[in-house]
């Protein structure tokens, strides 16, 4: 349980910072009770909520794609489904421009769906003994499908509104303005329904059958919750890449595969993770912020290498 | 030597169709003044053909002394490391004082700086990686999104208004390339391949791995380097006349294997250089000209590019 506690503390004195951390200081006086309340209603308490939010749902999708792949190094944002849900978002802000927040979501989702499946449709033909070729396979693909993405873009002169996709930021959160995150939120905690079944997925098709698990049904749920979380996070704040890469990765080392214990830990590290790459970047440059994108592209990456080449790397 | 005079043909007609497109390039479809047109195409032409040889020539050594045909310099993030130097040139300078120096000793230093850069950084990363091909290739495409990441960083810690000067060299443009810098990257290329061409006998034996070069009595670590200088050099000069290419250069080492079936660099490098030429020559006539197509070829070739990598990948391991 150390862990837990110890991550779930580090969120709480992170997220604490996070709402007094802004442009208006809301302890020296500076404001008024009233404008301070409203303030932390409108601004401050969303932002907080939708990094945390993010943050543990992406970590969450990331496990359970490593889970599907049978693979540490992929995630959803570098391995084609941000890059497909950004496509879809594009495809209704062309063809569909009035469209209300749930078609844009439904379609989103459904993009980052097929993508996925398109990235293990590739990833089954691949030979077993080549377990850094997945992730490659993954980046290759996923910069394809964003090649596509800028093309349809260029093609339709939206390429401003793609860079608010393809480069997650939180800078833009406000009250109405991030709800949908908490639907993310929800499929990332629903996944812990089944953290039984999708620990053993991690075992193989065979075994999973072997043991009695509908497999394809449990691929399956795995893929909508990845492809509704991935949808939404693209929807809302923008790609956002390698979180679900290694906080499962770090995760898993400390406190093992078995998802029943230590998914939690994984959500919770997720969103200390985003939530200090936020921080971050509200800070380096006060008062302008570097988007949180940029600062996990960098970090994310550090990260990734140490894991790839590290002490007691995973793969030998 | 029947094969040989067959590669040799091959190279002639490569050479023909290569400059039967500049001509179209230079007059199809133009109206008024022909001192103009010629200056002005002409320009734009040599810009291209610079660009086309150093891509090529710099992927097929790259894939010589890796000895790997899916590797190319910018999918290990080359052009990235050279853009993040640029960036962080201009942090340092600030604007103006980046403005103000000469363009091309501006070229000059960041050139400079990719060498040493690369030779470090690429150099440590080819000798720890020697036997684990994958591993390597998967550090250079992290490293790569690092380099941009790290660009887009820098970008936001640069003054919006001086943000503008590095913005500019971001994004692939066949079509505008910068004439500016024309003399002194046609100089510095020039320069490269000449040095390439000499060591094209030696890396023929760097191609056939370290054990059987170094038995041969090539320093195979020296060759490395050497060939990681030049590269350097080569990417520098493509990137800033046109900004990064991540998969031009695989497409067009993977046409010239399948049209000049051989090993030996005397023939490989110019042929390189010709398809190279034909495809971007050729590629840029149909889409502006003929096709009055407004999408910028990069992204074609990045589209067309990325599927021949899927595609050598799957099929190196079936």
């Amino acid at each position: 349980m150390r862990p837990m506690f110890l991550s779930l503390l580090a969120l709480a004195l992170l997220a604490l910072v996070s709402m007094f951390a802004g442009v208006i200081s809301l302890l020296t006086g500076e404001v008024g009770v009233a404008e301070a309340w409203d303030l932390f209603r409108d601004s401050r308490w969303p932002r907080t909520a939708a990094v945390i939010l993010t943050g543990a749902s992406l970590a969450v999708a990331g496990q359970i794609m490593q889970l599907i792949a049978r693979n540490r190094f992929v995630e959803p944002m570098t391995a084609g489904t941000g890059q497909s849900a950004a496509l879809g978002v594009l495809l209704v802000a062309v063809f569909l421009p009035g469209a209300g927040i749930g078609e844009k979501m439904l379609l989103a989702s459904t993009a980052a769906l097929a993508g996925s499946l398109g990235f293990f449709a590739i990833v089954r033909r691949l030979p077993p003994m080549q377990p850094l070729l997945v992730p490659l396979v993954g980046l290759v693909y996923g910069g394809v499908i964003g090649a596509g993405v800028t093309y349809a873009a260029y093609q339709a002169d939206m390429l401003q509104y793609l860079d608010i996709w393809m480069n997650g930021e939180f800078s833009g959160t406000m009250r109405g303005r991030y709800e949908l995150l908490w639907i993310a939120g929800l499929a990332a905690a629903a996944s812990y329904l089944i953290a039984d079944q999708l620990s053993i997925l991690g075992l193989g098709e065979d075994v999973s059958l072997n043991l009695g698990l509908k497999y394809h049904h449990v691929v399956m749920a795995g893929l909508v919750v990845i492809s509704v979380v991935t949808g939404l996070t693209v929807v809302t704040v923008g790609m956002i890449p390698f979180v679900g890469l290694v906080v499962p990765n770090i995760v898993s080392r400390i406190s093992g595969d078995n998802l029943r214990r230590s998914l939690p830990i994984t959500a919770i590290s997720g969103a200390v993770l985003v939530l200090v790459a936020d921080l971050l970047g509200r800070l380096i440059i006060h008062p302008f912020e570097v988007p949180v994108g940029t600062i996990l592209g960098v970090v994310g990456a550090v990260i990734f290498l140490w894991l790839m080449y590290g002490k007691g790397r995973w793969v030998a | 030597m029947a094969k040989d005079v067959g590669l040799h043909n091959r190279l002639f007609i490569l050479a023909a169709v290569l400059a039967g497109l500049c001509l179209a390039y230079l007059t199809l479809g133009a109206h008024g003044d022909w001192g103009f047109i010629l200056m002005f195409r002409g320009q734009k032409l040599v810009a291209l053909l610079v660009v086309s040889a150093a891509i090529s020539v710099s992927t097929i050594m790259f894939q010589t002394i890796t000895g790997n045909r899916i590797l190319t310099p910018s999918i290990m993030g080359f052009d990235a490391l050279f853009l993040l130097l640029v960036s962080v040139l201009v942090f340092v300078l600030g604007g103006q004082g980046f403005n103000m120096l000469d363009p091309r000793l501006m070229m000059a230093l960041t050139v400079g700086l990719l060498c040493i850069a690369s030779v470090l950084l690429f150099g440590t990363l080819l000798r720890t990686s020697e036997s684990d091909v994958m591993r390597m290739i998967l550090a250079g495409v992290v490293l790569a999104v690092m380099f941009r990441s790290l660009t887009a960083f820098v970008q936001r810690m640069i003054d919006p208004n001086e943000y503008a000067v590095v913005q500019a060299s971001s994004y692939a443009r066949f079509s505008q390339a910068d004439t500016d810098l024309i003399g002194i990257a046609g100089v510095l290329c020039s320069l490269a391949l000449a040095a390439t061409w000499k060591m094209r006998s030696r890396l023929d034996v760097l191609a056939l791995g370290k054990v059987a070069a170094t038995s041969l009595g090539e320093d195979h670590l020296r060759g490395q380097r050497i060939a990681l200088l030049l590269i350097s050099v080569l990417v520098s000069v493509s990137t800033a006349l046109v900004g990064p290419v991540a998969f031009f250069g695989l497409l067009v080492a993977s046409l010239t294997y399948l049209v000049l079936p051989t090993h030996r660099h005397a023939v490989l490098l110019p042929g390189a250089a010709l398809v190279a030429g034909i495809v971007l020559i050729g590629g840029q006539l149909l889409m502006e000209r003929v096709m009055h197509l407004t999408t910028p070829l990069s992204v074609v070739v990045e589209f067309a590019g990325g599927l021949v990598f899927l595609f050598l990948l799957l099929r190196s391991f079936k």
